[in-house]
């Protein structure tokens, strides 16, 4: 029961931080202004071929 | 060599893609799952459950095998009409033995969990045979054949192996006779001392109303008779915010 | 030789099911291994008349592999049509239950069959189908592995006929969605690698520096199916040669394996690979880029993480421990956000382009599918949360989300590519009909809001019955008169699945048509609108 009282309280305190300021993370890098033409190209993929 | 580099890096991605998606959906499953299988307060210790008996076993694969789980549960919730309409709520422990499990999802027709004992055999052939003679709302179909299907007896310790091998603990005396105690079980003249002292409570004597025959109906009957039996619930001892 | 090993390993596999039948340990099994050695023989049949021994022409690498696929669409129509036609058996059996014929066409064996019909037939097919029609075209190379397509197709479909024969004789595991035995299982691992090998290979030989973001859904979908597969039939059979087995979980372990697996079916089955399809076919028929791709990256991965959590809501004020229940409550109130972003996304695309839904009818039914999946994605956050759930959970109105989603989302979605695919694989000019095309929706619309709202009513009504009181304190209505008073609903649910499965006849013929090069005379749609346009003379 110690472990899981242990893990418990890593989850709902750093372990939800961790995965919040990872999420943030990602949506930063996905949205970061230099992949804007990376993105356009790769959104134009489908168009280009049948 | 500058376009072979290019290439691994290619190579590399399409990999890290598929180790990024399977890292990232293995989490939930792991937080979720695994501590139930190691966390001791996930399945409370209660007095009185047992593996079943070869014929309560057999009657269970003709429940699966008929697909009564997609209109039947077998899991009460603790809710005032629930435990009134069905009895007790189920407990974690009732199902340990159960592989696999046979909650269901849809309540077509009424919860089973402690349907044993509420009715006669008689009541469950007739129902069985023909629904609507006994429940004329009832919307279920028939299932008459099993009366002249007779039960498959011979080999059926390999069904009870197999349990063991997941965990359920037949002892080698109780797999040695499981055929025997699967015919005494239905028999009403036979020697049934065996079966009582392997498999405590079990229900004896013939199911289907006709004892000449171990039938299909027989073991079906008689796992229906003992479902949510085994439990003593005037001697459970509710443990607080145990759920 | 043509087929030369492929002979030799089917032949093979029939003699081995000829003496699965001669050493069968149950008769279900013997009458099952009595089918795949029928079969796997008329296979071998067929290999050999095609066989021959001239050198074999070499296949042209730049070209695309589209057979499969073409066969793939006409498998996606086929058994949509068989699986609409199951659902309407079952559905008028709950309405007259005269209608059950035992034991072979009883409800409860007819049940799974419908549901791994529209599932695993109708959805599978038409993801195998999209997605290897997809990665060639985003990655332009062709398929990977040459023949390995054929196998996975032809597989893919013995596991069909094994699992939807297995489920009449009575062989299932009762594990929802994963009814099929541990012999069936492993064959569909087997094809399940081989899918992934052709997929992920393709991927590897692309042509084009990015991995466009559809290929990431379907992707982290045959990966997670596969581990889903594989944990969730972990089981000790009964004998080798036997149908039966018994799961290695019992229990509380046992459910929420089965809820994860479940769950996720519908995650990783019925949701991500579909939404890889939204994200190919939308653009191409409204010919223009994704409303935002980098929101799709965002959109794929959050989808993907929250997901996996969500199974133990199935499994609310069970004897499943309370901390679970809620986490999987807390994900799936949490995915409501992906969802409608991607919703969100698919929509946008048609920005500058929303006349189209007037026009074209292709364009309707993804318009349809996108709002169903809004629809359906908005409920199911809340059927989890556990106030709602203690009243809707072992209810219709169960039923009605899940048709919701199943009919409105995958079902248009599915319907709105094999339309597009069609006059594409077969290089028609256009569809053998357009006008059809929109009878197909109307009334496929029309059976999804009869079938829903019958059964969101009989679902609630339902639960308030079961848990209705007196001024004295005692419970109202006998069960048996809460199953009475569904009888309505079930005839109208009946009703509403008529018209759908109409709908899928409708297609089926306008696609035949359309393969065997016929073009319908008509006005094209949205010609009356610019004829009254058109200055008077």
């Amino acid at each position: 029961m110690e472990l899981y009282t242990a893990l418990r309280h890593f989850a709902d305190s750093w372990g939800l931080l961790g995965m919040t300021l990872f999420f943030i993370g990602a949506v930063i890098f996905a949205f970061r202004p230099g992949s804007r033409k990376l993105a356009d190209e790769a959104a134009r993929i489908p168009l280009k071929d049948d | 060599m500058a376009l072979l580099d290019k290439h691994a890096l290619l190579e590399r991605n399409a990999t890290l893609l598929l180790a990024g998606s399977l890292l990232v959906v293995t989490i939930g499953g792991i937080v979720e799952i695994a501590p139930l299988f190691y966390l001791d307060n996930t399945i409370e210790k209660v007095e009185g459950m047992r593996p079943y008996s070869p014929l309560e076993l057999a009657g269970r694969d003709v429940y699966i095998r008929e697909g009564c789980y997609v209109c039947h549960s077998q899991m009460i919730r603790p809710f005032r009409d629930e435990v009134e309409r069905y009895g007790h709520y189920s407990l974690a422990a009732e199902s340990m033995y159960d592989h696999p499990f046979q909650w269901g999802s849809k309540r077509t027709g009424p919860d089973l969990a402690r349907v044993g004992g509420r009715y006669s055999n008689e009541w469950h052939v007739q129902h069985l045979t023909d629904p609507r003679s006994v429940v004329p709302e009832s919307v279920m179909p028939s299932y008459a054949f099993l009366k002249d299907k007779p039960l498959d007896v011979k080999g059926f310790s390999t069904h009870l192996v197999a349990n063991t091998k997941v965990g359920v603990p037949y002892s080698d005396e109780m797999i040695a006779n499981a055929e025997a105690d699967m015919i005494a079980q239905a028999d009403p003249n036979a020697d049934t001392s065996g079966v009582e002292a392997r498999y405590p409570k079990a229900r004896l004597g013939d199911f289907d109303g006709n004892p000449q025959a171990l039938t299909e109906m027989d073991a079906l009957v008689a796992y229906m008779q003992m479902l949510g039996t085994l439990v003593d619930f005037s001697t459970y001892d509710e443990p607080a915010g145990r759920r | 030789m043509r087929f030369g090993t492929e002979i030799v390993a089917v032949g093979l596999f029939a003699f081995a099911a000829l003496m699965g039948v001669a050493f069968a340990a149950d008769e279900p099994f013997r009458q099952h291994m009595w089918v795949l050695f029928f079969v796997l023989t008329a296979a071998t049949v067929v290999l050999i008349r095609r066989t021959s021994f001239a050198p074999a022409a070499p296949a042209d690498p730049s070209a695309y592999l589209d057979e499969p696929i073409r066969y793939g669409v006409i498998a996606t129509v086929f058994w949509g049509v068989v699986g609409f036609l199951a659902g309407v058996v079952i559905a008028a059996q709950l309405a007259w239950p005269d209608l059950n014929v035992e034991p072979w066409f009883n409800f409860g064996r007819l049940r799974p069959l419908h549901t791994s019909a529209v599932i695993f037939a109708f959805g599978g097919n038409a993801l195998i189908a999209t997605s290897f029609y997809v990665v060639q075209r985003t990655c332009r190379a062709r398929l990977f592995g040459g023949n390995l397509a054929w196998f996975v197709f032809w597989g893919y479909q013995l596991f069909i006929v094994m699992a939807a024969t297995g489920y009449l004789l009575g062989i299932t595991q009762s594990r929802e969605y994963a009814e099929p035995e541990w012999y069936v299982d492993l064959l569909l691992t087997v094809v399940w690698v081989a899918y992934l090998v052709v997929f992920l290979g393709t991927i590897l030989r692309r042509r084009e520096p990015h991995i466009y973001v559809a290929n990431w859904f379907y992707l982290s979908f045959i990966i997670t199916i596969a581990m889903l597969h594989v944990i969730n039939n972990l089981a000790i059979p009964a004998s080798f040669l036997g149908s039966k087995s018994y799961s290695a979980f019992s229990g509380v372990q046992d459910a929420v394996t089965q809820w994860w697996y479940g769950h996720n079916a519908v995650a990783f089955f019925l949701t991500i690979p579909f939404l890889a399809m939204m994200y190919y076919f939308v653009p191409k028929q409204a010919d223009r880029p994704v409303y935002s791709y980098r929101l799709s990256i965002v959109h794929f991965w959050s989808i993907i993480f929250l997901y996996i959590w969500a199974g133990p809501h199935h499994l609310h004020y069970t004897a499943l421990p309370d901390w679970a229940q809620t986490l999987g409550m807390v994900f799936s109130i949490m995915l409501w956000m992906p969802s409608w972003g991607g919703m969100i996304n698919g929509l946008m695309t048609l920005q500058g382009a929303w006349d189209k839904i007037r026009t074209d009818p292709i364009i309707r039914m993804m318009v349809a599918a996108i709002a169903f999946y809004g629809m359906a994605t908005f409920e199911g956050p809340m059927l989890s949360i556990k106030a709602v759930n203690s009243l809707s959970h072992y209810t219709d109105w169960t039923i009605a989300h899940v048709h919701a989603g199943a009919l409105g989302w995958n079902g248009m979605i599915s319907f709105a590519a094999v339309y597009y695919l069609a006059p594409k694989l077969w290089n028609r000019e256009r569809l053998y009909s357009v006008r059809m095309v929109n009878w197909h929706f109307w009334l496929a619309t029309l059976g999804i809001v009869l079938y829903a709202a019958a059964m969101w009513v009989a679902g609630i009504q339902q639960g308030l019955m079961w848990r209705e009181y007196d001024e004295q304190g005692f419970l109202v209505y006998s069960f048996a008169e809460t199953v009475a008073a569904m009888l309505p609903y079930y005839v109208m649910r009946t009703f509403g699945g008529a018209l759908y499965l109409a709908g899928g006849i409708v297609m089926a013929f306008n696609i035949t048509m359309t393969i065997l090069g016929y073009q319908r005379e008509e006005a094209s749609i949205g010609a009356r609108a610019s004829v009254a346009l058109q200055p008077a003379e």
